[in-house]
């Protein structure tokens, strides 16, 4: 509590620094900033903010159809749920506050209205506070990305824990993103996560092709989760009634000082082609002669 | 039909083996007749071989059609005695979008039985599955099956419903599904609860109730008794016949609670027939005295046949003989 009062005080305090013209105590200006700096070297942050991100996608088990005009999939009438991979992500995240090494989770999500459904359910999961920011049209990873990096500036959490991918568009960027634009580091496709808040840093296990690599990040870091981190948990009935009083800041693009306009353009999305029927040869000559001259492999 | 978006009227534990045939021949009710009603009610018309040969057209698609005898009535649920089923005309509803699961705890069966009076208010017109297991249930299926997680855990609880609704709208149907269970909570219908967020939970949460027939029979020998009962009633048969059962064996209860079957199961290490004497004829005599049927939804078949009247008086099984066979 003292400490806190102590920021607080370096927070306003920094408003004073450029008005020179305030010559009541100098000193005592000068002093306080240096007791206060020194407190804030030695001890680590006491609060540390979670910021998990979840996005509303197409159902996992839902049967995709490209519309007619292939201009995207069918999403009317087709059940939303919240991404597979954010789900971990905020699994994850709550069980690290669990564990007494968060005072926080926030969830976040950017999309349109109906994206407050998602949201909901992260608050039903357990997560504290949940940020809206409401934007239309397609959005890129490099927008989301900026559009985190304005609210990590609002936020200021000590972890970032997104999934790895989206189910709907896999890029598996707006993680990667997200650290470079902040200058973070990052630990993607976590299959382990320990974090040791005395020594401030966190040590990620990442799937990668050749096995498993251990990675040891400084905070505050970026982490994307992939498959075997957790298994998530249901949002129970209790948990549901509170999330309904647990509060759900908005924001618009345009109060963040963002441009979401892409320099990418989907021009057309199509199925890939249907499988064909296997065939069933007679004997290995037959075999041989399909190969080179059909399937022109050998 | 998925393509044209609409759906069977039953959904049954057998679904990925059993042929409609054999359903409309046996009546199967299954997860869903608490929505849809049976196939009495959904099936629209048959074409049936007789015994001689003869070829019997009743394929109607009409809703309504009140000329004469309503022939077809016989032979659903005449589970092959008259003719063989070779044509069925069937009434499906629209596949409707928004599907919501909740898995519920309750401490006691009467919690379930209110419970199921609420959901019916409350719910209403959405409500689309309202189904029962009981601890042992539950202990069964997680000691038997692969990949299953009790999704209440760790707390032990004594009966779990599931409840089901479909509708139209998401967002509606979520907030009336919300809105009942924090009420049932509050009043203390229910003392635990989750609600699925995906179709993946959703799943999961059938295959705990839809598992326990096929934990059963991985336990090792299993005595099936499919009941129907008035509700009040229906536990009240499970707890006597664990009393007179004993430790031996494991009594378990679960079923269409929103129906009023139950399905009774007794699991033993291995088939006895002094466990079977303990069992029959007291699992009849005790429906007949509660005017409950010996067979919900399973039929007579052969094994069953000489017990019907324990649920059917023998005047109206005379009665039958003489429709059947006049001469």
């Amino acid at each position: 509590f003292d400490q806190e009062k102590k920021i607080k005080n370096r927070e306003s305090f920094s408003f004073w620094i450029p008005s020179q013209s305030n010559v009541c105590c100098p000193f005592k200006l000068t002093l306080s900033s240096l007791i206060v700096a020194r407190v804030e070297h030695l001890s680590p942050p006491a609060k540390m903010k979670i910021m998990v991100a979840v996005k509303r996608v197409i159902d996992y088990a839902v049967k995709i159809r490209v519309k007619p005009d292939k201009s995207g999939v069918e999403t009317q009438n087709v059940k939303m749920s919240m991404n597979p991979f954010c789900e971990i992500a905020l699994e994850e995240a709550l069980r690290i506050k669990e564990a007494g090494l968060a005072s926080e989770v926030v969830a976040v999500t950017i999309g349109p209205k109906q994206s407050i459904d998602t949201l909901r359910t992260g608050l039903a999961m357990g997560a504290d506070r949940g940020i809206h920011v409401e934007a239309t049209g397609d959005l890129f990873p490099l927008a989301v990305a900026k559009l985190f990096k304005a609210l990590v500036e609002i936020e200021k959490p000590g972890l970032i824990i997104l999934g790895k991918q989206a189910i709907d568009n896999d890029c598996n960027q707006t993680g990667q993103m997200v650290a470079g634009l902040l200058g973070w580091p990052q630990g993607t496709f976590a299959s382990k996560v320990v974090l040791d808040k005395e020594k401030q840093e966190v040590m990620v296990d990442r799937e990668v092709d050749g096995g498993l690599e251990t990675v040891c990040l400084n905070l505050p870091a970026v982490i994307t989760t992939d498959l075997r981190l957790n298994q998530p948990r249901y949002a129970t009935l209790p948990n549901i009634m509170k999330a309904k009083s647990k509060p759900v800041k908005k924001y618009t693009p345009e109060e963040l000082n963002v441009g979401t306009k892409s320099d990418l353009e989907v021009v057309e999305i199509t199925e890939p082609p249907k499988r064909k029927a296997g065939v069933l040869v007679s004997s290995v000559d037959e075999l041989i002669d399909k190969l080179r001259n059909e399937a022109h492999v050998i | 039909m998925l393509s044209f978006r609409f759906v069977m009227p039953l959904d049954l534990g057998a679904k990925g083996s059993c042929q409609i045939g054999g359903n409309v021949a046996t009546n199967a009710g299954g997860l869903r007749l608490i929505r849809y009603g049976s196939l009495h009610g959904n099936v629209l018309g048959l074409e049936v071989v007789l015994a001689n040969g003869d070829v019997l057209d009743m394929l109607g698609t009409l809703r309504k059609d009140n000329t004469g005898y309503d022939l077809k009535h016989l032979f659903i649920g005449s589970e092959g005695s008259l003719g063989i089923i070779t044509k069925v005309s069937i009434l499906t509803p629209p596949k409707l979008s928004s599907v919501n699961i909740a898995f519920l705890a309750c401490q006691d069966y009467l919690s379930c039985q209110k419970l199921l009076l609420e959901a019916k208010r409350s719910l209403g017109e959405i409500l689309s599955a309202f189904e029962f297991m009981d601890s042992v249930a539950m202990d069964v299926v997680l000691n038997n099956l692969d990949g299953v997680r009790n999704p209440l855990a760790p707390t032990a609880h004594n009966f779990y419903v599931l409840i089901e609704t479909t509708g139209t709208e998401e967002s509606y149907d979520k907030e009336k599904l919300e809105k009942f269970l924090v009420g049932s909570m509050e009043s203390g219908l229910i003392s635990d609860g989750v609600l699925a967020q995906d179709i993946n939970q959703a799943s999961a949460f059938w295959r705990l109730r839809e598992g326990v027939p096929e934990s059963l029979q991985r336990a090792g020998a299993v005595y099936k008794y499919d009941l129907s009962l008035p509700v009040e009633k229906m536990y009240d048969l499970v707890v006597e016949m664990r009393a007179r059962l004993g430790e031996s064996v494991k009594v378990v209860g679960y079923g269409h609670l929103g129906d009023g079957n139950l399905h009774l199961n007794i699991s033993a290490p291995k088939y006895d027939d002094a466990i079977l004497a303990q069992i029959e004829p007291f699992v009849y005599e005790w429906t007949s005295n509660h005017r409950g049927s010996i067979s919900a939804e399973h039929g007579v078949g052969l094994m069953k046949a000489n017990k019907i009247f324990y649920s059917k008086s023998p005047e109206a099984v005379r009665y039958t003989g003489k429709i059947i066979n006049p001469c």
